[in-house]
């Protein structure tokens, strides 16, 4: 079994407003040497298997089908075999 | 001319699209349930507001892969006419059958107010019965409303003239300030580059009757039957 972990954030050119809300509410409680805050999703899937390799394509493609809108969005996965 | 109203869990502006077809277009309507894959030969499609799948993972996204789309997608790119209203625009935007993506408004905050529009192509199914440049009033409701694509896909869009809509002043004036949701080059409503799928924020049906406070809504559905009834449809 596996356990993926998928990060996905907002990618460089969008703009990201709950990142900007929140890093201004950082300086407002005086954390000035904030310099950015990006804001993203954490999606944690177990999936049955015991091959990395396909773990892995299928994560991806699952990815691209649903998880991850590309015109906005970009995604790092994590990939942990996990005890049944 | 034949219309379907698509209508997923979470849909909540269906009943008025009906109603608008029904009661002032009297043309024939049905709902088409999402779990079904059977177009039941429509002419038009309209995808309907509100909150299809809780909006879950991002606006539109569950929608996008519910059975009826691979019909929907077919019908969209055999040139078949779909009117996205809202979350209908977000769904169509997730679906592919036109560019982009709608992100949270700048506000953060779900607004819903009265918008000014300029209305820049009326030469389409959507829009021949409004005059060029005319500015109209239309009631966003949206939480995720700011369009946003990379640069190459918005100079496309201005170059090939597919945005339909910009929300404007009563002077019919682009500015910052008459941009409610921080969408890019204030645009509130887009077309697909053939020219039959069109995606716009505003609710046309909330405005189509003297009653409910404007009717400039509702020639977004008579400009679809005129076009229909030109000749389009045989």
């Amino acid at each position: 079994m596996f356990k993926a972990i998928i990060t996905i954030t907002f990618k460089k050119s969008i703009l990201d407003p709950q990142g900007n809300a929140v890093h201004k509410a950082l300086k407002s409680l005086g954390y000035e040497d904030v310099e950015d805050v990006r804001m993203g999703k954490h999606v944690e899937i177990l999936l049955r298997g015991d091959e990395p390799q396909e773990a892995e394509t299928k994560i991806k493609e699952m990815c691209s089908n649903l998880l991850v809108n590309p015109v906005i969005e970009e995604y790092q996965v994590e990939l942990v075999e996990v005890e049944v | 001319m034949k219309f379907g109203v698509v209508v997923f869990p979470g849909s909540s502006c269906e009943a008025d699209c009906y109603y608008i077809i029904d009661q002032i277009l009297q043309e024939p309507v049905s709902y088409l349930w999402h779990a079904e894959q059977d177009l039941r030969g429509v002419d038009c499609l309209i995808i309907p507001g509100g909150y299809a799948y809780g909006n879950y993972l991002r606006a539109g996204a569950i929608a996008s892969n519910s059975p009826i789309m691979e019909k929907v997608i077919a019908f969209g790119k055999k040139g078949g006419l779909i009117l996205g209203i809202c979350n209908g625009f977000q769904i169509l935007t997730e679906a592919g059958l036109l560019p982009g993506a709608l992100i949270k408004n700048r506000s953060l905050r779900f607004q819903c107010e009265n918008t000014l529009l300029r209305v820049e192509q009326t030469n389409t199914p959507f829009t021949s019965t409004y005059t060029q440049h005319e500015v109209i009033k239309i009631p966003i409701a949206h939480e995720e409303g700011a369009y946003v694509a990379d640069k190459e896909t918005l100079e496309r869009l201005e170059k090939e003239g597919r945005i339909v809509f910009r929300y404007c002043n009563e002077q019919g004036e682009i500015t910052p300030e008459t941009n409610p949701n921080g969408a890019l080059n204030n645009i509130a409503g887009i077309i697909n580059e053939q020219g039959n799928i069109l995606g716009m924020m505003p609710h046309p049906e909330r405005c189509a009757e003297a009653i409910l406070g404007g009717e400039d809504g509702e020639r977004i559905f008579s400009s679809l039957l005129a076009w229909w009834q030109g000749g389009a449809g045989r």
